[in-house]
C-alpha cells in the first residue's frame, strides 16, 4: 500500500517538475509586436473587424491579411498609430472616421428586451427585463454591436457630446497673406 | 538710462513685458455695489476640480448663504445661494468660457428680502485650531479669487501638510485693465490683513509677504497702515511688470528662490494666495459668511463708466454692464468681450454669461484694443525667448506644435508654460504663439484621458469575460446539482420500490 502510494506520488511530482521545466525552456515565443499592437487597440473585443478579438486582429494586421484601418472604434488616430508602428504608408483619406460616437437609447421606443445589453463588450448598457435601458456614456466604446440587436430601433449611434472638460482649444489656423500654411 | 540698459544683461534676465496698463481711471472710481438682480444663474462648476452636485430642487425656497450644491471629490467647492429666493430651474446655460459650450446651473429668482440664513460667527477667530479654520474656508466655498479658482481650503491643507514657512499674498494684479484687487486693498485693507493672519494660522507659516506692484501706491499705503503692528505681515512693493502676479514669478521676486520646473511653490516652502481670497477667508471665519459676491472690474474702451463693482455671484454680465452705465453707442464699436484680464482672460460669445467665483473683470474691447492681426512667418528674432518669464523657447515649441510633434514640445518645456501670452504680445510677426501652447496642453490632456479610457475599456472587457465564465460555471454546477438530486430521488424511489417488493 505504502509503496504504491509513494511511487505514484513520486511519479506525479517528477512528471510535474518535468512539465514545468519544459513549459519554461521550450516555450514558443509569441510575436512581441502582436502584444504591442493589442495594447494600442481599444481592447473591447467587439468583433467589428471580423476577427474574434483585438489580439487576433493585431495578428492579422501584422500578417498583412488585414489593413491597419480595420478597426472602426479606433478610427483614424489608431490607423495612423499602427501604420507608424509598422512602417506602412497609409492613405487616411479613405478611412471613414466620423469622430468618436456613443450609443444612445430612445427611451420612448425601448421595450426592455435586454438583447442589447447581452452583446455589449464592456457591459455599458444597464437595465433589466421590461425596464428602459440606458447606455453609460463613459463605458461605451462606440462599437455599435447593440444597434442591430434592437428590435424597435431604439438604439442609435450619436457623436460623443463635447463637454467643458473635453473641449480643447483649436489649433490656430495660420494664413500668411491669404496663403494657407500648414 | 543708457547705462542701465547696458548693465541689464548682468542684472538678471529681463523677463516679461510692460504693456500700457489702462488701470486708471477705473481703479480710482469709487467702488459701487450692484443691487440685487431679478435672477441669478449659478453654474455648478465655478472652480478647478470636480463639479458641485446640486442639493436643491425646483420650487425650493432658499435663504441667502444657504448651501445649494455640495462639493464632490477631493478638489471641489460647495456653492451657496447669493440671496434669498426660489429655485426656478436647474438647467444648462452658456458657460463663461471661450468654447461657448453650456453647463448646468442653478437658477434662483430673488424674492427681494435678501435675508441671511443662520450664520455661525466666531468672535475670537485667532483661538481656532488651524484645521478648524480651513474647514470653515472649505464650507464657505472659497476658491482662489485671482482667476484660477483653485479651492482655497485644499491649498491651505496642502500647505499645512508641506510645512511651508512663508505665505506669499498676491496683490500684484499685473494684468492690464484690472483693478479689483487694488480696490480691495484700498477699501478693505484691515479685512485683508486679518484674513492674511488667519491664513498664517491655518497654514502654520511664520511670515506673510504681500507683493504689490509699485503702480498701486494708494494700495501699498493702505496696506502698510493696516499691517502696522503685525510684524508677521510684511508689505513688499514689487516692480510693475507683466506677469508679476503669476505665482512662480512673484515667489521668485519676493523670496529669491525659484520654483522648480513642473513643481509647486510648496516644494520650496511657500504657498501663494490672492488678496481677494484673504478677505473672503476673513468673512468666512469671523462672520461665518460663505462666498456669495465678489469685486469685478468693468473696463475697456467700449465701457461707458469704467470702475469696480461688487457683484453677486451668478449675476449675468449683461445685467452688470447695464447697472454700471452700459456700453458706448450701445456696443456698436464692440470687438471683443472678455471675462478676466486682456492677457489671460476668457473671450465669451455674448454677455448672457454669469459672473462666477473666478471672474475678475468684464472687459468690452474695441477693435484697436482687440488687435486681431494677420500673422506672418517667423523671422527668428528671439523676442519671445527674451519675454518668456519661464525661460522657454516659444518659437521652437510653436514650430513643433504646428507639425503635431507634441512630445518634442514637451521636451522643450511645454508643461512649464503658464500661458501668460507675453510671447504673442511681443511677436513682431503677430504669430499667435500662446494659442499654440494652450491648444497643445489641451491636446496632451486629451491624449491622457484617452489612454485612461482605453485602460478602463480593457478592464471592463476583461471583467465581462470573467463574469461570463463565472456564469457559465455556475450554470453548469447548478445543472450538475439538479441532475444529482434527480438521480438521488430516482435511486431512493427504486430503493423504496425494491424494499416494498422484498417486503
Amino acid at each position: 500500500m505504502l509503496a504504491a502510494v509513494s511511487s505514484l506520488a513520486l511519479l506525479g511530482a517528477a512528471l510535474g517538475l518535468l512539465l514545468g521545466a519544459a513549459s519554461r525552456w521550450l516555450r514558443v515565443e509569441g510575436n512581441p509586436i502582436v502584444d504591442e499592437l493589442t495594447d494600442m487597440m481599444p481592447g473591447s473585443n467587439c468583433g467589428q473587424c471580423g476577427f474574434p478579438g483585438c489580439g487576433k486582429a493585431a495578428e492579422a494586421i501584422i500578417d498583412g491579411t488585414a489593413p491597419p484601418t480595420c478597426c472602426p472604434p479606433g478610427g483614424k488616430p489608431l490607423a495612423a498609430a499602427i501604420a507608424a508602428k509598422l512602417g506602412l504608408t497609409l492613405d487616411l483619406t479613405t478611412v471613414a472616421d466620423e469622430g468618436p460616437k456613443v450609443a444612445v437609447v430612445a427611451e420612448e421606443l425601448c421595450i426592455g428586451c435586454c438583447r442589447c445589453s447581452k452583446v455589449c463588450p464592456t457591459d455599458a448598457i444597464i437595465g433589466a427585463a421590461k425596464q428602459i435601458h440606458n447606455v453609460m456614456r463613459d463605458a461605451c466604446t462606440g462599437c455599435s454591436n447593440c444597434i442591430e440587436k434592437c428590435p424597435t430601433d431604439a438604439l442609435a449611434m450619436r457623436p460623443t457630446p463635447i463637454t467643458l472638460q473635453h473641449w480643447v482649444m483649436p489649433k490656430p489656423a495660420l494664413h500668411y497673406r491669404g496663403m494657407p500654411c500648414a | 538710462m543708457r547705462l542701465t540698459r547696458l548693465l541689464k544683461p548682468f542684472s538678471g534676465r529681463d523677463w516679461g513685458i510692460h504693456p500700457d496698463d489702462h488701470k486708471r481711471p477705473a481703479a480710482d472710481a469709487p467702488l459701487r455695489v450692484m443691487p440685487l438682480p431679478a435672477r441669478l444663474y449659478l453654474p455648478v462648476q465655478q472652480h478647478l476640480g470636480g463639479a458641485a452636485r446640486p442639493t436643491v430642487v425646483v420650487g425650493q425656497k432658499v435663504r441667502k448663504g444657504e448651501r445649494i450644491a455640495d462639493a464632490q471629490g477631493m478638489v471641489s467647492a460647495p456653492i451657496h445661494a447669493p440671496t434669498s429666493g426660489t429655485v426656478v430651474a436647474v438647467t444648462d446655460i452658456t458657460a463663461p468660457h471661450p468654447s461657448g459650450l453650456s453647463l448646468p446651473a442653478i437658477v434662483i429668482e430673488a424674492d427681494g428680502d435678501d435675508v441671511w440664513g443662520t450664520l455661525s460667527p466666531c468672535p475670537r477667530p485667532f483661538e481656532l485650531a488651524p484645521q478648524t479654520i480651513s474647514e470653515r474656508v472649505y464650507a464657505a466655498g472659497i476658491v482662489g479669487m485671482g482667476g484660477a479658482a483653485f479651492p482655497a481650503a485644499v491649498k491651505l491643507d496642502g500647505a499645512a501638510r508641506a510645512r511651508v514657512d512663508t505665505l506669499v499674498i498676491n496683490g500684484g494684479e499685473c494684468e492690464p485693465y484690472l483693478s479689483c484687487d487694488d480696490r480691495q486693498m484700498r477699501d478693505f485693507a484691515d479685512e485683508v490683513v486679518e484674513g492674511i493672519r488667519l491664513m498664517l494660522r491655518a497654514t502654520g507659516a511664520t511670515s506673510a509677504l504681500v507683493g504689490i506692484e509699485d503702480n498701486k501706491p494708494e494700495a501699498i499705503a493702505a496696506m502698510r497702515t493696516a499691517a502696522a503692528g503685525h510684524d508677521c505681515v510684511r508689505i513688499r512693493p514689487v516692480p510693475a511688470r507683466y506677469p508679476m502676479g503669476s505665482e512662480k514669478q512673484l515667489v521668485q521676486v519676493l523670496t529669491g528662490v525659484e520654483v522648480p520646473a513642473e513643481g509647486l511653490p510648496a516644494d520650496i516652502g511657500v504657498v501663494v494666495h490672492n488678496v481677494g481670497t484673504a478677505r473672503a477667508v476673513r468673512a468666512a471665519v469671523v462672520e461665518g459668511k460663505p462666498l456669495v459676491s465678489r469685486l469685478v472690474t468693468l473696463n475697456g474702451n467700449c465701457m461707458n463708466a469704467p470702475g469696480n463693482v461688487e457683484v453677486r455671484l451668478g449675476t449675468l454680465a449683461e445685467d452688470v454692464i447695464a447697472f454700471a452705465g452700459g456700453l458706448k453707442g450701445d456696443g456698436l464699436g464692440l470687438a471683443r468681450r472678455v471675462l478676466g484680464g486682456p492677457m489671460m482672460g476668457l473671450q465669451v460669445p455674448h454677455w448672457r454669461v454669469p459672473v462666477v467665483k473666478g471672474t475678475s473683470g468684464i472687459l468690452a474691447l474695441d477693435a484697436d484694443e482687440a488687435a486681431a492681426r494677420q500673422s506672418h512667418p517667423c523671422i527668428r528674432c528671439g523676442r519671445c525667448v527674451q519675454a518668456c518669464p519661464m525661460g522657454l523657447l516659444p518659437l521652437e515649441m510653436s514650430a513643433r506644435i504646428r507639425n503635431d510633434a507634441l512630445t518634442d514640445a514637451v521636451d522643450l518645456g511645454l508643461k512649464d508654460c503658464i500661458a501668460c501670452g507675453c510671447c504673442a504680445y511681443v511677436c513682431p510677426s503677430r504669430i499667435p504663439l500662446v494659442q499654440y501652447f494652450v491648444h497643445a496642453k489641451g491636446e496632451l490632456s486629451r491624449q491622457d484621458r484617452n489612454r485612461l479610457r482605453n485602460e478602463a475599456t480593457k478592464r471592463l472587457a476583461q471583467q465581462r469575460t470573467d463574469r461570463l465564465a463565472r456564469e457559465a460555471r455556475e450554470k453548469a454546477e447548478a445543472a450538475a446539482r439538479r441532475r444529482a438530486e434527480r438521480e438521488a430521488k430516482a435511486a431512493a424511489k427504486t430503493d423504496t420500490a425494491t424494499a416494498g417488493e422484498s417486503a
